[in-house]
């Protein structure tokens, strides 16, 4: 390696056990990073940076009413990241949420459109179920292919998010739009038995919070404490090991893919008969994309990812603020998506390793490998 | 004009977009390094020569800031995945977002807004023939894409460059053993997928869709990537590939001059389920894979 390089990455050196230190500090670190590079963004783009802090971090905790609106965008990130962080951690990655909620949306939009004068307490639970289910389907194609086909399920998962936004796209242009609605892409008013009952009297937040928090408690006891949760780990950590142990890839893979389907379709049914009450064709605002990085920040643990989804939940609320009071243009909030991950990748990196800025040469590297 | 006439004339210019950014993708990935992040890097190639071109710089100038963009954002990756060993897949995936963040928000005040695309230089008598003719009369950026194909297969097939790069890729640590430098052969590697992936973007906005819309290259980079699969990492066949692409592409186009009562969201996705079928049918052959495949791909190098 030419000299220059050595001075351009200082050497990590790998310590001798992770560090619990950096593990939570680390996307601590990430957040003020992030926050304090795109302040300097919106700088150079001519913004005030007090009116931005003010508008996208206090404002969404200054009343009930918009903190409860925080609430309800932390729902479906916190619900989709739970089972996608099941699959990263096995080493499967399922990147295709956005389609397999979008799915979840449209299965569950099935009942109201199909059946509008139906009554009964029954239809919002069906229409979660049958969401979960649409979205298990969408994800067990991705599943078949990395199994049978030994497709990468990266590539066959995000094509198949850019199929069922086609998908969504014809059924509110087509058959499933509504005839009396000005020609506007978007289905029916549901009726109200297919809308999730209130949980907090005032505010849009539903039962289907609680119905997240519950999967996330199950999450954790699966992934804490159940032998398919430690095979799973296994199988992510040392894959040698765990085939020498018996464990199956093809099981893991068809696990990790249904819970993430399942857990992003039922994110997308709770969407539709949640705060929307219709299908539509903006349900999905980058969810499924975000919540990788909800996934991710909350370093793929149960507990973690409760703390990041209502992080995002945050920041998409609080951009939302900004582009209103700040005159910031709604992409900042994808500009921001980025770099957060970006600054936690980075700042991950000193839970297994530590920095010497001493010039290691290449022959003494050589002399010690490590 | 009848449908294989407009296919074929048309073939090689939507291909080209895929092309230029699966030729990136593969000097990164014969090198081991497995980025994600293509639409991000296409994406902000696309908005950075639209807004030179449409004020006035030109083409020539608005590929090179869009080439520069794209080396730029995909040295941050460099920086991530081999600086700090992050997990390439993560890393890829968060370059994307960023990527196509930044696009949205430079193009913002350019939604909708035209410029002029490059005149087509007929390739002479060729383009006279009946049927094919069409294929012979490309603008610039195609022909150069065309030669630039064939560089990358002769250099892969004859010289010591393309030998390094394989070996970085295949074993890190007996190349890293008989004294190549690793990394920095990486890093070149990675800047000059992104500067093709910039310039891919650069063709889609500002020559084949004279356009800016957010969202424009629609998973074009993606594509891409796949395409690198399909080719099963050989030059030649991800260039057959793109052409195949760019064909599907203008299926659509030709149903829909037809008449053909197809909706229109089916055509949309055809290029998506085309990459999932033909995914599906190359990734079978698990021989096909193993034999061309990268073998360190994605592992991140530690001396």
């Amino acid at each position: 390696m030419s000299v220059w390089s050595m001075a351009f990455f200082p050497s990590l050196v790998r310590r001798e056990r992770a560090s619990l230190t950096a593990t939570l500090l680390a996307p601590v670190v990430a957040l003020a990073v992030a926050i304090i590079l795109n302040l300097g963004l919106y700088v150079v783009m001519g913004r005030d940076p007090v009116a931005v802090v003010y508008a996208m971090l206090l404002e969404p905790f200054l009343s009930w009413a918009s903190f409860s609106e925080v609430l309800l965008k932390a729902g479906p990130l916190l619900l989709i990241a739970q089972g996608l962080a099941i699959g990263f951690r096995a080493k499967v990655f399922n990147i295709g949420a956005e389609g397999q909620f979008i799915l979840g949306a449209i299965f569950a939009s099935a009942i109201p459109v199909w059946f509008p004068q139906a009554t009964g307490q029954w239809i919002w639970p069906a229409m979660l179920l049958l969401g979960a289910i649409g979205g298990a389907l969408w994800a067990s194609i991705t599943a078949f292919w990395r199994v049978r086909l030994n497709a990468n399920e990266i590539l066959v998962s995000l094509m198949l998010s850019l199929v069922a936004v086609q998908l969504l796209n014809y059924l509110l242009l087509g058959p499933w739009k509504d005839p009396n609605g000005f020609n506007f892409p978007q289905s029916v008013m549901f009726q109200y038995d297919a809308m999730v009952p209130t949980l907090i009297s005032g505010t849009r937040v539903n039962v289907s919070l609680l119905i997240t928090l519950a999967l996330s408690l199950a999450a954790w006891v699966f992934m804490q404490k159940s032998f398919a949760g430690y095979k799973l780990q296994v199988g992510g950590l040392a894959p040698r090991a765990a085939g020498y142990a018996g464990f199956s890839e093809s099981w893991a893979i068809w696990l990790s893919l249904l819970i993430g389907g399942f857990a992003a379709g039922l994110a997308g049914a709770a969407e539709v008969a949640g705060p929307l009450g219709q299908l539509q064709r903006s349900i999905s605002t980058g969810y499924g994309y975000a919540a990788i990085i909800v996934a991710y920040l909350g370093g793929l643990h149960p507990i973690g990812i409760i703390v990041s989804a209502l992080v995002m939940a945050v920041i998409y609320i609080g951009g939302d603020n900004a582009m209103v009071s700040a005159n910031l243009p709604i992409a900042a909030v994808r500009v921001f998506q980025g770099s957060l991950l970006l600054a936690y990748l980075v700042s991950v990196a000193f839970v297994r390793y530590r920095l010497e800025w001493r010039q290691a040469t290449e022959k003494t590297a050589h002399r010690s490998p490590t | 004009m009848n449908a294989i006439e407009f296919i074929l004339s048309g073939m090689l210019a939507a291909a080209t977009p895929f092309l230029l950014a699966a030729l990136g993708e593969l000097v990164v990935e014969r090198a081991g390094v497995l980025n994600l992040g293509v639409e991000g890097l296409m994406a902000l190639g696309a908005v950075l020569a639209f807004i030179v071109v449409y004020h006035g710089g030109g083409h020539f100038f608005g590929f090179v800031i869009a080439g520069l963009g794209g080396a730029a954002l995909s040295l941050v990756f460099a920086i991530v995945a081999l600086g700090f060993r992050a997990n390439q897949v993560a890393t890829g995936l968060a370059i994307g977002i960023f990527g196509q963040g930044l696009s949205a928000l430079f193009g913002k005040t350019y939604e909708s807004l035209t410029v002029k695309a490059l005149p087509k230089l007929a390739f002479p008598w060729l383009s006279e023939l009946p049927v094919v003719g069409g294929l012979f009369n490309q603008d610039i950026v195609v022909w150069i894409s065309l030669l630039a194909t064939f560089g990358m297969w002769a250099m892969f097939t004859y010289t010591k460059l393309g030998l390094v790069v394989r070996a970085v890729g295949e074993n890190p640590k007996a190349a890293h053993a008989i004294g190549y430098p690793v990394i920095s052969v990486r890093v070149i590697a990675i800047a000059f997928g992104g500067a093709m992936a910039g310039f891919a973007g650069a063709y889609a906005a500002v020559i084949y869709t004279p356009l800016w819309a957010d969202g424009m290259i629609a998973g074009r980079g993606w594509i891409a990537i796949a395409l690198v699969v399909f080719g099963t990492w050989l030059t030649g066949r991800i260039f057959l590939g793109a052409c195949l692409f760019g064909a599907v592409s203008l299926m659509g186009l030709a149903a829909q001059a037809t008449g053909m009562d197809v909706p229109s969201q089916l055509l949309s996705s055809l290029p998506y389920l085309v990459t999932i079928v033909v995914l599906g049918i190359i990734s079978a052959n698990r021989r096909l894979l193993k034999l061309n495949g990268v073998a360190s791909l994605g592992e991140p190098f530690e001396r």
